[in-house]
């Protein structure tokens, strides 16, 4: 057997930050043309790992070697001299430049005159190589965000990439340009380059990876696995360090009142059209259900007049048969969300840092945010400090909230900390009604079986619970019955069904419609 | 990080690389330390330039420390400038925390020592009305001009989003104009554009005043607005830190939407921190008025509400922070005036702003040098 150097290696590497150790002796070797998947959950140390490797940072101690030289690299132009190109997960992209001029951005070619249309076409011709189809010629900020990822790979390739990484490339991705993503790897691999792709989503790393290397707490725990001999269980225990739950027991139970009517509610968006078309639904105390659709058919909008945030042009909302929110609203909105608020609706937000969250603000501050203005946190005019402090420092452990201290702005948490502070404050106040927008999305295994887990303890305690996912599995699992959204109208209400009639459902069929057809068959 | 990669080779490099990391977390002492740092830096540099103009830094500094530090009597006067300043400062901090840009405390300084005056001059109260019932009044009227004129802005702004740094910007103008009216026309003195001095019992009592009873008080002009500038300072800090109104305040601030979602009145918190603030302002206006000018004329602000912007941020946006770069600033005012001809205070108060600003970037970071080996 003749031994082949690898495209790269990296022996021993070890990286410490102030009071962490986020890469411990770190084992890694990436073969000529394969897809080695990196895998670990939020601050394992993935992104480290490959920023060493790409000269952002310098490592404690260990060694790197390229096709067999050892090499040290100061810089990230050190590392693509070398053919080590990275793309990370916030593009670094000049918005009101053309994607050739971001690629030309900083070569020492063309000089002086840019013969765009020249190069327009060379980058085009690069693009096909590979399936990155994007128009050279615009400008990035007319691209959505899987075009900018392509440019953001034209850039590495054109500038003689041989290592691709890719740190967590589908996160900021729609499912369909994923599968887009997927087929350019796979022809990048053919085409004898090795990537280096990122990710915490087993499935993915499942369908895209020829080997995979599982990191956890800096340390790594399974390396170059072949994925073939490998299972989504295993990978989850490797990378959670225990036994993950996929499938949670649900109990049966059985719902109480209504605690939510939607009634005929209708709404428009930011831009002024209409994004809820006469909604109408209903949820029960001690019940999940579920809001099926694809992304932007209103669901969003509808969280959001359920909460208060938004005004309806017509319809009503209901808790516990009172009506909170109805048309030609007089009082203002802070009025109804207090209201809102206080007869016990809790809301995870679908934004976390935009919305849900002040960044600057300590934790303590963030999770007061809905509980500032009664007593005990509140004492007259006054916040009593040290209460504040006594119930964060207790949601902080009850909630497993990993941040040095209750005075850390929040900023610094990473996004499955900063979601278990909205969770921690939210279920904390009690809920009767709990609206939850994708309160799992972003997170990795081990935190989505927390968040579910946490859903589910809710409904045994008799709340109502709203759920909106866009994860179709998710949705299934966790919901007692489920409507499915499409253009701002219910298609119908199911308790059981197929994936195969909800997206027929998510596409725009009416269950009326569907059981006459299915009702014909034979 | 930017990072742009060139593939073009280089034959050599710095040996040394330094690079800023992200810090994660901040330790209170840390952007005290720095800023004092920062502030040493900017007097080295001064220095430097003092030399090469042909000057001797050590004796030009030597001269402004006395000028200003040297004895009682000037200790007093930098305090008495650094007391319209604490009042303004307190003013753009409080409302700089949820993100209003009131660049209008100079409009509401002139506002609120109009509204101090007008207690006099009108008159409201008899000159003879003993201290004990003038100065409240006064002080209460400084405010409240001071709070109106920050209404406006502000209720304009929470009512139909006109954008308050124009609003608070031109009502500068408004007020001044507003001002120099009364003191040409209606309360002129002789044809002087000054209104006549006011009785005694208008004045903010003195250090000087009680030199019968202390005989190192003699001469001394810190006056009693030093005390409402402290009292300001405790109040804003408790405010914004300990109370559910500051709470707000920080939030809306800090992410807007997040106070919407939490069920915060947006709208009434602009309008009222816009009063606050101007009526801050307002106090300092008053305090100018009854403490040092003891009459209503035109020149009583040498752009105070602007440095207030300054001593804003320099503290941080922290009402006690504001208390000794109020001070530094009343500092290098006096020593301006000692040394006023050499502008020399002006290009060290220029340094010093520079590299407070530019510290900033070291508390948000770390610096870390990279030595590398060097290579044929
Ligand atoms: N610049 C930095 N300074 C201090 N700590 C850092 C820095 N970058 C990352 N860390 C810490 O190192 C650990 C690993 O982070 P990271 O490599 O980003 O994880 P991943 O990419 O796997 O989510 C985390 O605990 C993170 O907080
Ligand atoms: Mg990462």
């Amino acid at each position: 057997m003749v031994v082949e150097s690898h495209a790269v290696e990296m022996r021993g590497v070890t990286k410490r930050f102030p009071g962490v150790l986020a890469n411990d002796a770190v084992d890694f070797d990436l073969r000529q043309g394969e897809v080695h998947a990196l895998l670990g959950e939020n601050g394992a140390g993935k992104s480290t790992l490959v920023n060493i490797l790409t000269g952002l940072y310098r490592p404690d101690s260990g060694a790197i070697l390229v096709r067999g030289t050892p090499v040290s690299f100061h810089s990230p132009r050190d590392a693509i001299r070398h053919g080590i190109g990275m793309v990370h997960q916030h593009f670094m992209l000049v918005p009101t430049q053309t994607a050739t001029e971001n690629i030309l951005l900083g070569l020492s070619e063309p000089r002086f005159w840019m013969a765009l249309s020249r190069y327009n076409q060379v980058i085009a011709d690069l693009g096909e190589q590979f399936g990155l189809t994007v128009d050279p010629g615009v400008k990035i900020w007319q691209l959505s965000v899987g075009e900018q990822q392509r440019v953001e790979i034209l850039k590495m390739l054109y500038r003689g990439a041989q290592v691709l990484i890719l740190d967590e490339p589908t996160a900021v991705l729609a499912p369909q340009e994923v599968e887009e993503l997927f087929k350019t790897v796979r022809s990048m691999a053919q085409g004898g380059k090795s990537v280096v792709f990122i990710s915490h989503k087993l499935h993915e790393v499942l369908s895209i990876a020829d080997r995979i290397t599982v990191l956890r707490k800096g340390k790594v725990t399974a390396s170059g696995l072949n994925t073939a001999g490998t299972s989504k269980a295993e990978l989850a225990r490797l990378m959670v360090g225990r036994e993950v739950l996929f499938h949670l027991e649900k109990k049966q139970r059985t719902p109480g009142d209504v605690v939510l009517s939607v009634e005929g509610v209708q709404a428009l968006n930011d831009k002024g059209l209409p994004a809820l078309r006469g909604v109408s639904l209903t949820v029960r105390s001690g019940e999940i259900v579920g809001l099926v659709g694809v992304a932007g058919n209103g669901q969003a909008e509808l969280a959001e007049v359920i909460t208060g945030l938004r005004r309806l042009t017509s319809g009503s909302i209901r808790l516990h048969g009172e009506v909170v929110v109805q048309e030609r609203e007089t009082r203002r909105d802070d009025f109804l969300v207090r209201r809102i608020i206080d007869s016990g609706v809790a809301h995870i937000p679908e934004d976390r840092t935009h919305v849900g969250t002040a960044p600057n603000l300590s934790v303590t501050d963030n999770l007061i945010m809905k509980a500032y203005r009664q007593p005990p946190v509140s004492h007259g005019w006054s916040i009593n400090a040290s209460v504040a402090r006594s119930r964060a420092e207790s949601l902080r452990s009850e909630y497993d909230i990993m941040t040095p201290s209750v005075e850390t702005p929040v900023r610094h948490l990473s996004g499955g900390n900063l979601q278990r502070v909205i969770l921690a404050r939210e279920i904390s106040a009690r809920p009767r009604l709990m609206v939850a927008m994708q309160p799992a999305r972003g997170l990795d295994v081990g935190a989505i079986e927390g968040v579910r887990r946490l859903l589910l303890e809710q409904r045994e305690e008799g709340a109502a619970i709203l759920l909106v996912s866009e994860e179709l599995e998710e949705l299934m699992e966790l919901s007692d019955r489920m409507y499915v959204l499409y253009a701002g109208e219910v298609m119908g209400e199911v308790r059981q069904a197929d994936a195969a009639t909800i997206g027929l459902m998510m596409t725009g069929t009416r269950l009326a419609d569907l059981s006459v057809s299915v009702g014909t068959k034979p | 990080m930017t990072v742009v990669e060139a593939p073009a080779e280089r034959r050599w490099r710095w040996p040394i690389e330094i690079r800023l990391e992200p810090r994660l977390s901040q330790p209170a002492w840390l952007g005290f330390g720095v800023s004092l740092g920062a502030v040493a830096l900017a007097l080295v540099l001064g220095g430097v330039v003092l030399k090469l103009v042909g000057g001797d830094p050590v004796r030009a500094y030597l001269y402004m420390i006395r000028a200003s530090f040297g004895n009682l009597g000037v200790i007093s006067d930098t305090i008495t400038k650094a007391t319209p300043l604490i009042l303004v400062g307190l003013a753009c901090a409080l409302a700089f925390r949820m993100r209003l840009w009131n660049i209008g405390a100079e409009g509401q300084f002139f506002a609120g020592a109009f509204g101090a005056s007008a207690v006099v001059l009108t008159p409201l109260l008899a000159p003879e009305t003993p201290s004990i019932w003038m100065i409240p009044a006064m002080i209460l009227a400084g405010f409240v001009a001071g709070a109106l004129w920050g209404f406006l802005p502000g209720f304009l702004k929470a009512r139909y989003n006109v954008n308050e740094i124009i609003s608070t910007l031109m009502m500068n103008y408004i007020a001044v104009a507003w001002n120099n009216f009364f003191i040409f026309a209606v309360w002129t003195e002789g044809g002087f554009q000054m209104s006549r001095v006011f009785p005694k019992t208008a004045w903010l009592p003195r250090l000087a005043d009680y030199a019968k009873e202390i005989r190192e008080f003699r001469g001394l002009t810190a006056h009693l607005g030093l005390v409402i500038g402290l009292l300001a300072a405790v109040i804003v800090w408790w405010v914004l830190f300990r109370s559910k109104w500051g709470y707000e305040i920080r939030l809306i601030g800090d992410n807007p939407k997040a106070a919407r979602y939490a069920g915060v009145n947006i709208v009434r918190n602009t309008v009222l921190v816009m009063m606050l603030s101007g009526g801050l302002a307002g106090l300092a206006g008053m305090s100018e008025i009854s403490g040092v000018v003891h009459r209503l004329q035109g020149a009583i602000s040498p752009g105070y509400g602007f440095t207030g912007i300054i001593i804003a941020w320099l503290a941080k946006l922290n009402p006690l922070a504001v208390i000794p770069v109020s001070v530094l600033f009343g500092a290098l005012i006096l020593a301006g005036r000692e040394i006023q001809p050499s502008g020399v205070p002006k290009m060290i108060q220029g340094i010093v702003l520079v590299c407070l600003i530019a510290s900033e970037l070291m508390i948000r970071n770390r610096i870390r040098f990279i030595f590398r080996p060097v290579r044929s």
